[in-house]
């Protein structure tokens, strides 16, 4: 559909009315004192067929059909050499050489049909024929059900720890242990992980104990992060897993600062860095996109897009198609997986990170999932989605349960095999609990040291200052801190 | 009274406005090692390249550093250590602190340039909440200390709000970061280099106002100058002064002036802003009795404050008057009225007289 800027003011005004403010006319309806550009065959643009701004589509009126038929015949005639001239010359402007138009063509505010999404597995662990995927060996596949079952087994009784007052704060990975576990398993130990919160499968798999789960999220000596912050702020220097900070998408531009590391020291690692669907409205998710683009660094952006940002849903959150489509916006390459398929995350990882390390790419992977959980204990998702909705997803696109038909399937799981696991999990974990629970908490130094990498004089005198505080006040202070 | 002047010729060629100020010292200044006469962004330009010769994984990146910067201190950086280590990134500052803290996190050091500190807060969220904890919320497994972020601060005579801003408070405020501002050409080498290679992340405010105008003796080697060090630049026994950055040259000349009238003033320049050395400024005080603090920065909530509260909680029955803090007005900076914004020497001259005659 060809369109063109009206000189008329009256038209303008009058179509503009019809039209709303996208203003696209066909410029047949209007005197014009030049021979026509028009288009012999009406292309297939994006506008005809979109299903958003029905306004903007001209072909129903039927008046103005008639007039742009009669326009077409008139160039057919005497137009083609002249249209084809113009239509091959280059513009020549920053940024490389155009081809121009003088069809005033807006591109859609969304594609003809959503990008499609990759998967393997259909709901039921069985694999789709003909799909193109990485194969997964039996001991492969059995580890990767093993932590996921230990995942979920994980959060669910730290999450009933919360609520029994005993760790403070908790947030699960209900739905998304697909995405934790396969990621994880499709990348090696040198790869760089920067996580958002919601990805302990990840350190899970790269050998994160239990008992280190637990006194992360007590807060106790044991843990690495001395106890200076919330509970599942987990972060692990020796499994290469970059600490979790609360503030949001913070992770992406440090994870395009590591990448290019890695690749100036010729690594043969790539960072991955996750986030979620809400992360993708900050300005830091912005800026690293474009710096990875640019920079040309080895970095695979994993977004677990759950459909939630605490009680914002996505349609709330962008009007884009997702954030697949955001990549090539940013010169990345992208791809759309089924978050709750294990071996199409795999693959789609594992290739990306072929990609991101021999090309210096960076690659933008959209997980499509759903957060089954509450955001996190502070949180009661059922004040703004449908119980119903949840229990869907919780029971019949479970990943854990749709992973474990397939490996089912193949023969190398049983019910026996199930329990087992889940009731020695669920054992292991408890006695983590219960052991983490009862380990004094860090010295009372810890609170004064790494502010620097040695304490300035202003710290000394405060930690002088409170020592005195303490003797002469000590019921003011919790009685597990040793001073 | 010969001493403080001798070392008043480290400024003998600034003026405000192209005035010259001359001193009646006729000694020689003392010459460390050999050193050219240069300006202060060819004396940062000097640190730059040791620091990139020096270490093999540091790196200099921000918005057009590759032609040599704006105001000219990355220059022929690229052309000597290639386009991977010396960089332009994107028009992004939340994106390039970001970028250098995951640079910095991997051992490696990352010097970014905000192109002016009016310009940085976009990245105060990198800076406040990420950079500055990076090390203590980790429990010191990672840390980004590597990093170093150097941007243009202060009046430059027409700046206006948004090319003169001095944000030095801001950052004050966050434990884990140090601030650092150079006086000169001499001690902006000194203190970058220091800057660069200390193990935490340091913002270094370089005054724009001086980038060539001030001109000084600086030795071509690589040294490096302490952090958290104030330095008496002059001594006196009537009243302490303390400044940081271009303010000092114009503290320097209410010295003088001062010294016409019999009042003998020590002046002090902090050099690092957090941690700050209390204790060179204790001492001070408890010699003389007497504090002014001055700066660019609008008076509340600046930087002056800390040191006013800290000195009268250390010092309060030696002081024989209250603190005096000469700053910048509490409106944004303006253009034509920058002149009456400004703390002048004036301003300053007739604060020492108040306070010493209090």
């Amino acid at each position: 559909m060809a369109v063109w800027l009206s000189r008329s003011g009256n038209v303008a005004r009058h179509l503009n009315g019809k039209m709303g403010s996208l203003g696209i006319l066909n410029r047949s309806l209007l005197s014009h004192p030049e021979p026509t550009h028009q288009r012999n065959s009406l292309p297939t643009s994006p506008i005809e067929q979109s299903y958003r701004n029905p306004a903007a589509f001209l072909g129903n009126s039927g008046t103005l059909f008639a007039v742009r038929h009669f326009e077409s015949i008139q160039a057919e005639t005497h137009h083609d050499s002249r249209y084809d001239e113009h239509e091959n010359q280059l513009l020549d402007f920053p940024g490389g050489k155009v081809k121009f138009t003088s069809d005033m063509i807006f591109i859609s505010e969304s594609p003809d049909k959503r990008i499609k999404c990759y998967r393997v597995l259909d709901d039921n662990g069985r694999q789709i024929p003909g799909s193109s995927f990485q194969p997964l060996s039996k001991e492969l596949s059995l580890r990767i059900y093993n932590d996921m079952v230990t995942l979920q087994t994980m959060d669910t009784i730290f999450y009933e720890a919360q609520r029994q007052g005993r760790i403070s704060f908790y947030l699960t990975s209900n739905g998304e242990e697909a995405i934790n576990i396969a990621s994880a398993a499709a990348l090696a130990i040198d790869d760089i992980v920067l996580p958002q919160y919601r990805e302990p499968g990840v350190l899970l798999w790269r050998g994160f104990t239990l008992k280190e789960f637990a006194d992360q999220c007590f807060g106790n000596k044991g843990d690495c992060g001395k106890g200076r912050q919330m509970p599942i702020h987990y972060g692990s220097r020796k499994h290469n897993y970059f600490t979790v900070s609360s503030p949001i998408a913070t992770q992406l531009p440090q994870a395009v600062g590591a990448a290019y590391s890695l690749k100036m020291d010729k690594k043969d690692a790539c960072v991955v860095t996750y986030f979620g669907d809400g992360a993708t409205s900050e300005g830091d998710f912005h800026a690293a996109l474009n710096f990875a683009a640019v920079m040309e660094a080895p970095v695979i952006f994993i977004c677990r897009n759950n459909g939630w940002a605490i009680s914002t849903s996505t349609s709330e959150q962008f009007r884009s198609d997702g954030v697949v489509v955001r990549g090539q916006a940013y010169g990345v390459r992208s791809i759309r997986v089924d978050g709750n398929d294990v071996i199409a995350v795999y693959s789609a990882v594992q290739r990306a990170r072929e990609m991101a390390i021999s090309e210096h790419r960076p690659i933008l992977i959209e997980a499509l999932t759903y957060r089954v959980g509450h955001h996190s204990t502070s949180d009661d998702s059922t004040k703004y989605r449908a119980v119903d909705e949840i229990e869907h997803w919780r029971s019949a696109r479970d990943p854990v349960t749709r992973f474990g038909k397939w490996i089912e399937l193949n023969g190398w799981w049983s019910n026996e095999n199930e329990s087992e696991l889940r009731r020695n999990m669920r054992k292991k974990i408890l006695h983590a609990i219960q052991v983490a629970e009862k380990v004094e908490k860090p010295l009372l130094a810890d609170l004064f040291t790494d502010v620097y990498d040695h304490p300035p004089s202003n710290l000394l005198e405060q930690e002088r200052l409170l020592r005195e505080t303490i003797k002469r006040h000590p019921q003011d202070y919790p009685p597990d801190v040793p001073v | 009274m010969a001493t403080c002047l001798k070392r008043l010729r480290r400024f003998a060629s600034i003026g405000r406005k192209g005035q010259e100020y001359s001193t009646t010292c006729d000694e020689p200044p003392k010459l460390q090692k050999s050193g050219k006469t240069v300006n202060l962004f060819t004396a940062i330009n000097q640190a730059l390249r040791i620091a990139l010769e020096t270490d093999p994984r540091a790196y200099v990146f921000g918005e057009d550093v590759s032609f040599g910067g704006v105001f000219r201190c990355t220059t022929g950086l690229v052309e000597q250590f290639g386009r991977n280590r010396v960089f332009n990134t994107p028009l992004c500052e939340q994106g390039i602190v970001g970028f250098g803290i995951g640079l910095a996190a991997m051992g490696n050091r990352a010097i970014a340039e905000i192109q002016f500190a009016d310009y940085i807060y976009p990245a105060f969220d990198q800076l406040v909440n990420e950079a500055a904890k990076f090390r203590y919320r980790s429990g010191n497994q990672f840390n980004c200390g590597g990093l170093t972020i150097r941007s243009p601060y202060g009046a430059v005579g027409h700046g206006g709000h948004y090319h003169s801003q001095s944000p030095e408070a801001f950052f004050c405020h966050v434990p884990g970061l140090k601030v650092v501002i150079p006086r000169s050409p001499n001690q902006a080498k000194g203190l970058l280099l220091a800057s660069i290679r200390d193990p935490n992340p340091v913002i270094f405010f370089e005054p724009k106002w001086l980038y060539r105008l001030a001109v000084e003796e600086v030795p071509e080697h690589d040294y490096m100058l302490p952090l958290s060090q104030a330095e008496v630049i002059c001594h006196g026994n009537d009243i302490t002064l303390v400044g940081w950055g271009a303010q000092l040259s114009i503290m320097e000349q209410a010295c003088i002036d001062a010294e016409k009238d019999g009042i003998s003033c020590e002046l002090i320049d902090l050099k690092t802003l957090i941690p700050w050395d209390k204790e060179t400024v204790e001492a001070s005080v408890r010699k003389t009795g007497r504090l002014l603090v001055s700066h660019e920065a609008p008076v509340t909530g600046g930087f002056g404050a800390e040191i006013s509260a800290s000195i009268a909680e250390r010092c309060f029955l030696r002081l024989e008057a209250p603190v005096a803090r000469v700053c910048g007005l509490d409106t944004p900076f303006p253009l034509v009225f920058e002149p009456f914004f400004m703390p002048t020497k004036n301003k300053i001259l007739d604060a020492i007289k108040a306070t010493v005659n209090y």
